[in-house]
Parts: C-alpha cells; structure tokens; sequence
C-alpha cells in the first residue's frame, strides 16, 4: 500500500490544533526549529469518555518516556496512537501543562490587546478551548502527554527539564489504531527553563499507512502490547 | 526488597488523637467509600495491616470539574512523590489537600488504579472478572447519584503505593515501604469530596498479595 501523503500544515508557536486521525492514517510532527513542546490529549472519537490514560500507557508499558515501540493506551484496555518513528527518542508523558498563572508568573503580563496575535497562551486554556470546540470540557481535562520534551526523574523524585532537547527536523510518527481526536498545542513545557515566552511552530503531516502486521515492532515490543491490540482489534469487528 | 524509609524530614506524625476523631470508618479490602471533608478538617488514612495500596481521588465538593490533578501536583512540587508537606492541587490550580503527617513516606500518584481491561492488557485477557479500583470507583459515584461518571474518573493517588522513576525513564512497582500502622494524614484546604477504592489488586504485590483493611479517620478543623 502506497504511504499517500493526505496533507501538511504547520501548527505556529503557542497555538492549538485538534483533528480526528483515522484509523489507517498517521500523523507526523516535525520540530521545525529545535525546542518544541507539543501538548496532547487523545480521545476515540465515536465515544470520547474514553481517552488518553497516562498511568495505563505507562505501567502496561514500565516507562516513564514515549519513544519508537511503544504505545498510547486508553482507558479501555485498547490502543488508540503507536509509536512507529522516532527521532528524538523521549517524549514526556508526566510533566503536565502550563496554566494562566504560571504563564503570566514566568513570562509577565501579555493580552490580546496590547500583543495581538502573539499574547501568551498556556497549556491548559489551549486545551480547554479546543476540547470545547467538541463538545468536551473541564471532565475532559485529563493528564497529557508532552511531544519533544524530557523530563528526568532522579532518586529522590525530583524532575528536571532537559533544556534543548529537540533539535530542528527531529519528528515522530503517531499511528492511528482507532479513530482518535488528537487534541494539541505549541505551547511551552511548564518546566521549561527558558525565562523567554518562546513557543515553537512544528509541522504535521497526515498520510495513510498500512495496517500493522502481525509482526509489527509495536505490536511485539511487549506481550502487554499483544494483548492491546487485541482488544483494540476485537472493538473493530 | 524491602525498602521501608526509616528517617528523614518527610517521617512526621500528627499531634491528633484517634479518640478525638469525629468519624471513623473501616475500609474492607475492595471497598469504595465516598465522603465530603469539610475545610479544616484533618483527615487520616491508616494503613492497618501493611502494604495495602488506597486508591484516592478528591474534587473540590462544590464544582466536581474541578478535581485533583497529578500532574499539576507534582509539577507543583518539582518531585513525583508524595509526602509531608505535599499540595494536593486541583485541575484548576487550587489547593484541594496539604499532606501534614506521613509516617509512611512515599505516596504513588503515577501508577494509577487498576481496572477490568487494564488487567486484561497487564496480565491475561482470562483477567476480565477479578475486582478492580475503576469498578470500585464507579460504583461509588453512581451511588453517590450527583451526576458524576466515568469522566470523573482520573489520575489518582496510590496512598503507601511505592512507584518509583528511573533514571532511564523506566517506571517500575517496588515492593511497598509502608508497614502495619502506617498513616498520611491532610488538612482539607477547600470542602472536598473524597473517594476512595481500597485496592483488590491479586495480580501484582501492590497488596502483597492480600488485601487488607484501612481506617480512615476525620477530625473537626481547628477552632
């Protein structure tokens, strides 16, 4: 099957972006310039209470990062994005998102007015409205993932943000393995060490892909994987 | 491995004398219990028999939207574990709890609850039918009939849960560090609503194999 590529467009800094990947395709992020930070929220579209579950993908997997093998689990035992290309190699799934008064306490006051288009957003109004734009809200608002960025653990529990941790061209490639409301944002990690406002633009890219075989690095990375595909598979017949 | 924290400036008990608690209530081994703490009011989990993880979600008890984050707690604090000293914060950014006493030490919060279908993704799909935390939850607040569901049900608290993050980014499920006895006890900074599953978790030594009781505890606020 031809990988056709269905289109492209570039996700400017600080803004948000929501699109229902079907199962078949996948999504393709690009950090155009190094540094980005993408927030996302995933949900199956046909009945979006069930989403995104970080403590799911991370204990069925025994991670703490998102790279190429491994998967997003729901809540339901099923797989909803895989991991089939990497190039950054730790994306963060525990270190949450930005909200208005961390933004304004960090960066200084900014409004509509006074900065037009370039007014500093944060993470969680980003989510808000765009999960609005479905029919979705507060209840919604669950834990996200964080594209491009790390977050390190050390023994005693302190997390420390690796600053400059992407680098321009670097992607991941997200499979679709139901129909998934991808919900994200270019607003910075809320750990970001950069005393600048300074989101990044990231380009994504959406193309059909085969179905994953039975052989698939995702699908074998681990037998708990095995089993979610199942489920997942079972939800389609 | 037995890695129970002997010491340290998180190892700090309450002045509060069970006698004096205006609730008590035990928790049988896969349990729900649901219950509003009032501001100021202290509230304390004891682990009696040991190695029993208590899975905890709070909402603030007068707009359930807004409801205890992990994320934002831990970013909050810059440290994944929870202990004295600990804001528990809500999606909104509020205060919901304070941890102010924990003889245990270490608090889970990125483990999560078990549930029908995570067990079958974790260990057999045969697992389906074993009880499970989500089950627990669900019923607690269909019970509790104010409109709340499975929407409701987010990232929770694994009290005496030990879930450490490795360097490598590896999560990995020690075995517990709490003992017979052990507690964490919060002041309520807001009325909340509390909900509670005690864990029936068989598949792994969360429980160390046997779930067990816990009380829960609740003292009027300061006058």
């Amino acid at each position: 099957m031809n990988e056709t590529v269905l289109w492209e467009e570039t996700i400017q800094p600080g803004a948000s972006w929501s699109h229902v990947l079907k199962r078949g395709t996948a999504l393709r992020v690009t950090d155009l310039e190094g540094g980005a930070n993408v927030g996302g929220i995933f949900f199956n579209f046909e009945c979006p209470t069930e989403r995104y579950n970080m403590p799911d993908t991370l204990k069925a997997q025994h991670v703490a990062r998102l790279t190429t093998g491994f998967v997003v689990y729901s809540d339901m035992g099923r797989i909803l994005l895989s991991v089939t290309a990497d190039t950054v190699g730790w994306h963060d799934p525990i270190g949450g998102t930005s909200n208005r008064k961390l933004v304004e306490a960090k960066y200084g006051p900014s409004s509509y007015q006074k900065d037009r288009n370039d007014y500093h957003k944060d993470g969680r109004d980003s989510f808000l409205v765009e999960l609005g734009k479905w029919g979705l809200g507060r209840r919604d608002l669950v834990a996200n993932v964080n594209l491009f960025s790390r977050v390190d653990v050390s023994d005693d529990g302190t997390m420390s943000f690796a600053q400059g941790h992407s680098k321009a061209g670097d992607s991941i490639d997200l499979r679709a393995e139901m129909n998934v409301l991808v919900i994200l944002n270019t607003c910075q990690h809320p750990l970001d060490t950069n005393p600048k406002y300074q989101p990044k633009p990231v380009r994504v890219l959406i193309r059909q892909v085969a179905a994953p075989t039975i052989e698939d690095p995702c699908r074998v990375s681990r037998p708990e994987n095995g089993r979610g595909f199942t489920l997942t598979e079972r939800y389609f017949m | 491995m037995s890695a129970t924290i002997t010491s340290g400036k998180n190892l700090v008990e309450s002045k509060l004398r069970p006698e004096a608690a205006i609730y008590r209530h035990v928790i049988n081994a896969g349990d729900p219990w649901i219950r509003e703490i009032k501001q100021g009011q202290y509230f304390r989990i004891v682990d009696l028999h040991g190695n029993q993880a208590v899975d905890t979600l709070f909402y603030n008890a007068h707009d359930y939207s807004d409801r205890y984050s992990a994320q934002d707690t831990i970013l909050q604090q810059r440290n994944i574990y929870l202990t004295t000293g600990t804001r528990l914060m809500s999606s909104a950014g509020a205060i919901l709890l304070t941890i102010v006493a924990d003889t245990c030490g270490r608090h889970d919060t990125l483990g999560g609850a078990c549930a029908n279908e995570s067990n079958m993704v974790r260990y057999a799909l045969e697992k389906r039918h074993m009880h499970a935390c989500r089950s627990s939850f669900l019923k607690a607040v269909i019970e509790w009939d104010h409109g709340m569901s499975k929407r409701d049900i987010t990232s929770n608290i694994n009290f005496f849960m030990n879930v450490p993050v490795t360097r490598e980014g590896k999560l990995t499920f020690e075995d517990g560090i709490s003992e017979p006895g052990k507690y964490v006890e919060m002041r309520a900074e807001t009325d909340v609503l509390a909900l509670i599953s005690n864990c029936p978790q068989l598949n792994n030594p969360c429980n160390a194999y046997n779930p067990t009781p816990v009380e829960v505890l609740i003292w009027a606020a300061e006058p």
